[in-house]
């Protein structure tokens, strides 16, 4: 099979199984056996491009023009093969997780909840192939879009006015600031295409630069720089194996994933270093760094917390693309791949934990890691991995962004990541203190629980075993992000 | 076919014309209904094979009778009118097809037949406007289409439609008779009434005053009948309360033809550099324009009314077509065209579904429509298409419209315009969703619990034009074509 093809199916397939899933919505097994059976194939097909972005070759798949110079094309690229890489293999992991938590917490409206949940996959390989910034703001919508409903999917007041949040952010700042950003660089570029060096040296002035700079920073708003970081947390209401796969993996990525593809293959990091904003963009990120930990610090809620600490952990990714050393580019790439590991974990943790005991909040858990064992077992790993201590993958990522810190000569930059992974440690680990080690509490909301059911449990070892095989076995992901810098 | 071909542009108009007593003396709405279908399938016809000879031939003078201008009447197509041939006779067709469920659900039984009367006679006045080269037989067919499409406002169920069709008569007759006496002085100045004809005199008499009134004069006409703010007060109403079918069709021509007539006679006829150069038409068109697109869309939001809500969100978008006018380029009018045919098409679609609806409810206002969505899924999915066009999401027609406008913005460095369209659109976004999540979201009252799809014959007719928002955001070779040619035709001065 070409490359073409192989994207084609990428695409295709979990479309494929939206419109399944959808027909055959009335049986649940059959329903969920869809769900499961594409999610294997879409991984193995994801794979089977691997080798040919390894060897260099080009695949590429240009579907139409509708305007000319603007066109709705694919060509992968290394970190594209990252990103498409481990939100196929996550789908697989999450779709297990979903189907434990979901009949077991007897979810409504489970069919849509599949059928929007195949769409949002499909726009996400798509957004991670894209060739241009035209087909990536197409996929990149409907990504938003399609988690829409998931988000809203309690039909509650809340749920209704976190989606509302939700929705008005992300569309809103993707329609306002993203949107005229392309227009213009359009506009210098007369190309929207990603290109390696970027686009824009000796067509854009500086200026013009610098102001483009900011409007993608901010209109990217699925990468929750502060302050549209808003819907994030906003986002946890609903179900989750969303917050799971969606808010933790995919769309967060798809906007941190967009901010390092502009970076690297739009403006260029050489055209970057001649900007002064860069620095001042750096600054930003490290803000939302600290300032994000030290929300999370306050917030008892279990999924809050989460979601405060994905903010952080984002713009992580944000300030490694700006140190604009090719080392901590490379880090940049690594960390999509770590964090999604580590917070799938720990958001399916949470999950693991609502369904089996009902709380919600880090006030509740003394003593839980006796009747939970695995899971807690797995939320330590997952929280090694935010904080970034050996064995866990998120060691690596941190190490690469340190070294290119160190490479830039970049003080601040170092000083964020120290200071914030002190914070990391600080709202992390009195959870799992209070798990294993405190007596456990008794008030009235207590009842005989034990661990959460079978799938959920599996889905947490394999993706916190998959958190520690990164620390062990990085080549592949090293190889690849070396690829993106030219190393 | 040797004896039809020369005569299309003759018979383009005829064969409407003749059919619409035809409908009247028919008596039967099944038998009107098929000479009216018919003759708009033969309209769209004539107008598909005028569109490909001017492509492909240039453009065509036909003399009526026989009388060769400027005596004579003259008609003239060219890629612009051809354009503009094809959208309202593709429309018409397409709605007509939509129509025999709704209308007998709408028109008083027995009266059904003078329905399809004066919806063809509307259509004849549409396509002679937009094929005539004679000033006064402008007029003429403006009162065609005028007169029947008062009478076709009036059929409306509700008794409210009898106000809206009254407003819109005054008002449109105010708009005829501003332009009739700017036809009068042009003429009384020039003494001739051919287009072509007086587009050559009038560079003799560029200074003097009645050019001037009568410039005036036309471009006021013409914009109260284009609905350009704040001219447009009669729309809401009339198109609020028309039958479904009506709706859809003027929505997307009536207002359409008025701003083709204005492209003709500002660029043609008096010339760019007249009204761009000495009199400032940029900033007469472009303020409204602009406050248009805001105050259009900004009124949309708070409708509940769901046609009322299309119908401001039609004032805005005409803000838009006249933005694109009042950049005086040749981008801009590309722009300008290709957003008449993407908006006629979104406008369509939409109130055709919207018919679909009320069809089965008998209501359009959208506390009553919600939950419709997941018990009318083929016509919520029509609304989702013709929404997402609408406010000009990529894929969709109504990205290419916006994206040729911001072009032709861009071309003149008029980065705060940009910012404006884009702002602009932010507001259809909310007005489009406030209806998706109506539709889709919210719970049905008790009473909505077991709402049908709607018949075949009117879902149909709007999955079509639904599909028709994708397919030219995706295939624009006709419509960029079309329009780029006609832009170039305009802007030349060709006659």
């Amino acid at each position: 099979m070409t490359g073409g093809s192989l994207i084609a199916l990428t695409l295709c397939l979990p479309l494929l199984a939206a419109l399944a899933i959808w027909f055959v919505g009335n049986s649940p097994n059959q329903r969920d056996a869809v769900t499961l059976i594409t999610a294997g194939a879409l991984f193995l097909v994801v794979l089977a491009i691997l080798p040919l972005v390894l060897a260099d070759l080009p695949v590429e798949l240009e579907l139409l023009a509708p305007v000319p110079g603007l066109k709705i094309a694919f060509a992968v690229e290394p970190l594209g093969m990252i990103f498409a890489g481990v939100a196929s293999f996550l789908w697989i992991v999450n779709s297990i997780f979903s189907i434990g938590y979901m009949r077991g917490n007897k979810e409504p409206r489970q069919t849509r909840f599949y059928v929007c949940f195949a769409i949002a996959i499909g726009a996400t390989m798509g957004l991670a192939f894209s060739e241009n910034l035209f087909t990536l703001f197409i996929c990149y919508e409907i990504l938003t879009l399609s988690t829409y409903p998931l988000v809203a999917h309690h039909k509650n007041d809340d749920a209704r006015r976190a989606g509302r949040t939700y929705l008005g952010i992300l569309l809103g700042s993707s329609i306002i600031l993203f949107l005229p950003a392309i227009i213009a660089t359009w506009v210098f570029t007369d190309t929207l295409s990603f290109a390696t060096g970027g686009i824009m040296t000796g067509k854009v002035p500086h200026v013009i630069g610098s102001v483009l700079l900011l409007l993608y920073l901010y209109g990217i708003g699925k990468a929750a720089l502060m302050p549209i970081h808003r819907w994030l947390p906003a986002a946890m209401v609903a179900p989750t194996p969303v917050s799971a796969l969606l808010h933790a993996v995919a769309v967060v990525k798809a906007g941190v994933f967009t901010i390092v593809k502009v970076a690297v293959y739009i403006f260029g990091l050489d055209y970057l270093r001649e900007l002064a904003l860069a620095d001042i963009a750096l600054y930003l990120a490290g803000f939302t760094i600290i300032v994000a930990s030290i929300v999370a610090l306050r917030q008892d809620n279990l999924k809050r917390r989460l979601a405060y600490s994905t903010v952080s952990q984002l713009s992580y990714v944000i300030l490694a693309a700006l140190i604009l050393s090719p080392l901590s580019t490379m880090g940049a790439a690594l960390h999509i791949a770590v964090h999604a590991f580590g917070k799938i974990t720990l958001f399916m943790a949470a999950g693991a934990i609502y369904t089996a005991a009902h709380k919600i909040n880090v006030s509740q858990l003394d003593g839980i890691g006796k009747r939970m064992p695995w899971t807690m077992g797995a939320f330590t790993i997952g929280a090694l991995s935010m904080i970034g201590l050996p064995p866990a993958g998120g060691f690596l990522s941190k190490w690469y962004i340190l070294l290119g810190a160190l490479e830039a000569e970049q003080m601040f930059a170092l000083a964020v990541i120290v200071g914030s992974t002190l914070l990391n440690a600080a709202y992390f680990l009195p959870i799992v203190y209070a798990a294993f080690l405190k007596p456990e509490a008794t008030d009235a909301q207590d009842h005989e629980h034990g661990e959460a059911p079978l799938p959920i449990v599996m889905a947490l070892v394999i993706t916190a075993s998959a958190t520690i095989l990164l620390f062990f076995f990085p080549d592949l992901a090293l190889h690849l992000a070396g690829m993106l810098v030219g190393r | 076919m040797n004896v039809v071909l020369p005569h299309l542009p003759a018979l383009q108009v005829v064969i409407p014309l003749i059919a619409a007593p035809l409908c009247l003396l028919a008596g039967r709405a099944s038998l009107a209904w098929t000479i009216a279908f018919l003759a708009s399938a033969c309209a769209t016809a004539a107008a598909a094979i005028l569109a490909y000879q001017t492509l492909h031939h240039g453009p065509i003078s036909y003399h009526m009778g026989g009388w060769a201008p400027p005596w004579g009447i003259e008609y003239a197509v060219d890629s612009a009118n051809a354009f503009i041939l094809l959208l309202v006779s593709g429309i018409a067709t397409v709605v007509l097809l939509y129509c025999p469920s709704s209308v007998s659900k709408e028109i008083r039984a027995g009266r059904e037949h003078m329905f399809y009367c004066m919806f063809i006679l509307c259509l004849t006045g549409l396509l002679g406007i937009a094929i005539t080269g004679d000033a006064f037989n402008v007029f003429v067919f403006l009162e065609i289409s005028s007169l029947s499409s008062y009478a076709l406002i009036a059929m409306g169920s509700q008794r409210k439609a009898l106000t809206a069709s009254f407003q819109y008569l005054i008002m449109g007759t105010i708009g005829a008779t501003f332009f009739l006496i700017g036809v009068g002085l042009l003429y009384m100045i020039t003494g001739t009434l051919n287009l072509a004809d007086l587009q050559t005199r009038i560079p003799q008499i560029q200074d003097s005053r009645p050019l001037l009134a009568a410039f005036a004069f036309i471009t006021v006409g013409l914009a109260l009948k284009a609905a350009l703010f704040p001219l447009h007060l009669w729309l809401p109403n009339a198109y609020a309360y028309a039958p479904s079918g009506v709706s859809a069709f003027m929505a997307a021509t009536a207002t359409k033809v008025s701003l083709y007539v204005l492209l003709r006679f500002t660029f043609t006829l008096f010339g760019a550099e007249f009204a761009f150069g000495e009199l400032p038409l940029h900033w007469v068109l472009l303020v409204p324009a602009v406050i248009a697109m805001f105050a259009g869309s900004f009124s949309a939001i708070f409708q509940h009314d769901i046609k009322r809500m299309l119908a401001y969100s039609s004032v805005a978008q005409i803000g838009y077509i006249t933005l694109a006018i009042a950049l005086a380029s040749q981008a801009g009018v590309q722009a300008a065209m290709l957003h008449m045919f993407n908006h006629g098409l979104m406008k369509a679609a939409l109130f055709c579904a919207l018919g679909c609806i009320f069809y089965r409810i008998g209501s359009t206002r959208i506390e009553d429509m919600a939950g419709l969505g997941r018990q009318m899924p083929w016509t919520f999915a029509a609304i989702v298409a013709g929404g997402l066009s609408l406010l000009g999401a990529p894929l969709t027609a109504g990205f290419i419209s916006k994206w040729f406008l911001v072009q032709a913005a861009l071309e003149q460095s008029l980065w705060w315009l940009v910012v404006l369209i884009v702002a602009s659109s932010m507001l259809a976004v909310v007005y489009v969703w406030r209806l998706v999540e109506a539709l889709y979201f919210k719970e049905p009252a008790a009473g909505r619990k077991n709402v049908r799809e709607a018949p075949l014959s009117m879902l149909l007719p709007t999955l079509l034009l639904a599909a028709a928002n994708i397919y030219f955001g995706l295939d624009t070779r006709l419509t960029v074509e079309l329009t780029g040619n006609a832009a170039v035709l305009l802007m030349q001065g060709h006659m």
